[in-house]
């Protein structure tokens, strides 16, 4: 067995330095070595879009990512998507329009519905339904028929700007 | 890693070329637009230079799986995959492009239309890495355009084709690239439906007669997600959306 490396990695801005197996892949790293069971793991081949995080800003699939490849890396997960929020709000707009709307049912791919429209959000305050249907296609849902998602995703959006012009 | 994740290969040593930094680069050459094997995908896809000089490679880009897939995936990393049903292999076979591998300190080079060898198979030994692709520059006068069907968006291609279309000063087709994903093992030229179209005016019935070439040429798998003839038929009414579509934007470009 090969024998574990060192790594120092921030998770929702904390800072992390420990030993991980090579093999170990940056979601069962987040979930059993950090109890950051928040992302799930559906697939595990980059399909289903649920244990989707924020790689350095970006979104990624951490079932298709090593923890050693995070190595120096800043990760948002779930976990830390509310305190992205402003001050005074318990849940992050677009955890709030998934409550709002029932966007979610057993709740397995919600996680990755939220990392993918963080970084969506944030890069396309102002989408139409079509432009969210189609960043939200790499995400499966096998619950809602993702009529409610895209609702949750309009009332988020909504949210969001109008907290940006106060 | 979906092949780690299911244990469908078990390597002992697993080398990661993220750490290479020179691999991650987008340069203007004498040969056209090289780019390192492990610049990531999206970086690509919103690269002004590329969008400048290479437009048909940002567009093609935007049909690979998802923004999360496109962040870490690499230009590299899809075309040694050499899946028959991806884009961007498509794209190097319409653009010849030119593969530069390394081996050991030693070098090759080995033009596209000998990279793709079968299902997920390229030309590459096992002890070769891709260190750079080198796409020759559309010419500013050219229309490009990439049409595929799939299931949902971001899926692997049933059918698709990518075309590149230049005309002369009389609207003539004075040349025509033509390169199908999807209908056979690897990606494939359409080179008798090229050499039909030369000299042609570019009109609807002329792109329907010369894919209807296709017909005697591709024999596509059938399988869960596609019949062969549908795979077929797909592939002539595909061709000729995208020569309509190219030689629009022929016209667009030229305006």
């Amino acid at each position: 067995m090969s024998s574990k490396r060192a790594i120092e990695i921030t998770v929702n801005e904390k800072r992390y330095e420990g030993l991980v197996e090579p093999r170990i892949s940056l979601a069962d790293f987040l979930r059993d070595q950090l109890g950051l069971t928040g992302t799930h793991l559906g697939c595990e081949q980059g399909i289903c879009g649920s244990c989707t995080v924020l790689f350095n800003g970006e979104t990624v699939r951490s079932c298709l990512l090593l923890a050693v490849q995070a190595n120096g890396a800043a990760i948002l997960t779930v976990e830390g998507l509310a305190a992205k929020a402003q001050i005074g709000d318990r849940l992050h707009p677009i955890q709030q329009g998934f409550l709002e709307t029932l966007g979610f049912q057993c709740g397995f791919c919600t996680p990755g519905f939220l990392m993918t429209l963080y970084e969506f959000l944030n890069e396309n305050p102002s989408p139409s339904e079509d432009e969210i249907r189609e960043r939200l296609s790499g995400n499966l849902c096998r619950c809602t028929g993702y009529q409610n998602i895209v609702a949750a995703a309009l009332w988020a959006a909504e949210r969001l700007r109008a907290k940006s012009d106060r | 890693m979906p092949l780690l994740n299911l244990r469908l290969t078990k390597p002992k040593i697993l080398v990661d070329l993220n750490g290479i930094s020179s691999l991650d680069s987008i340069r203007e050459t004498s040969g056209g637009l090289s780019i390192g094997a492990m610049t990531r995908q999206s970086r690509v896809e919103r690269s002004s230079l590329v969008r400048e000089r290479c437009p048909i490679l940002a567009e093609a880009i935007r049909y690979i799986g998802h923004v999360a897939i496109r962040h870490r995936g690499t230009i590299g990393g899809s075309l040694v995959h050499a899946d028959p049903a991806a884009e961007l292999p498509a794209v190097a076979l319409a653009l010849d492009a030119k593969f530069e591998v390394a081996r050991d300190g030693r070098d090759r080079v080995i033009p596209a239309a000998e990279f793709f060898i079968d299902y997920l198979t390229s030309a590459l030994a096992p002890d070769e890495i891709l260190r750079e692709i080198v796409f020759p520059m559309v010419r500013p006068s050219s229309g490009y355009a990439l049409e595929e069907v799939t299931r949902r968006h971001g899926d692997f291609a049933i059918a698709g084709v990518v075309a590149i279309v230049d005309l002369d000063e009389a609207a003539k087709i004075a040349d025509v690239r033509v390169a199908l994903f999807g209908v056979a093992s690897t990606s494939v030229r359409a080179r008798k439906l090229e050499r039909a179209l030369m000299g042609q005016e570019p009109n609807e019935h002329v792109f329907r007669d010369a894919a209807a070439l296709l017909d005697d040429v591709l024999d596509p798998p059938g399988d869960i997600h596609a019949s062969t003839a549908y795979r077929k038929h797909a592939a002539a009414v595909l061709t000729a959306r995208a020569l309509h579509r190219a030689v629009q934007v022929c016209h667009d470009r030229r305006l």
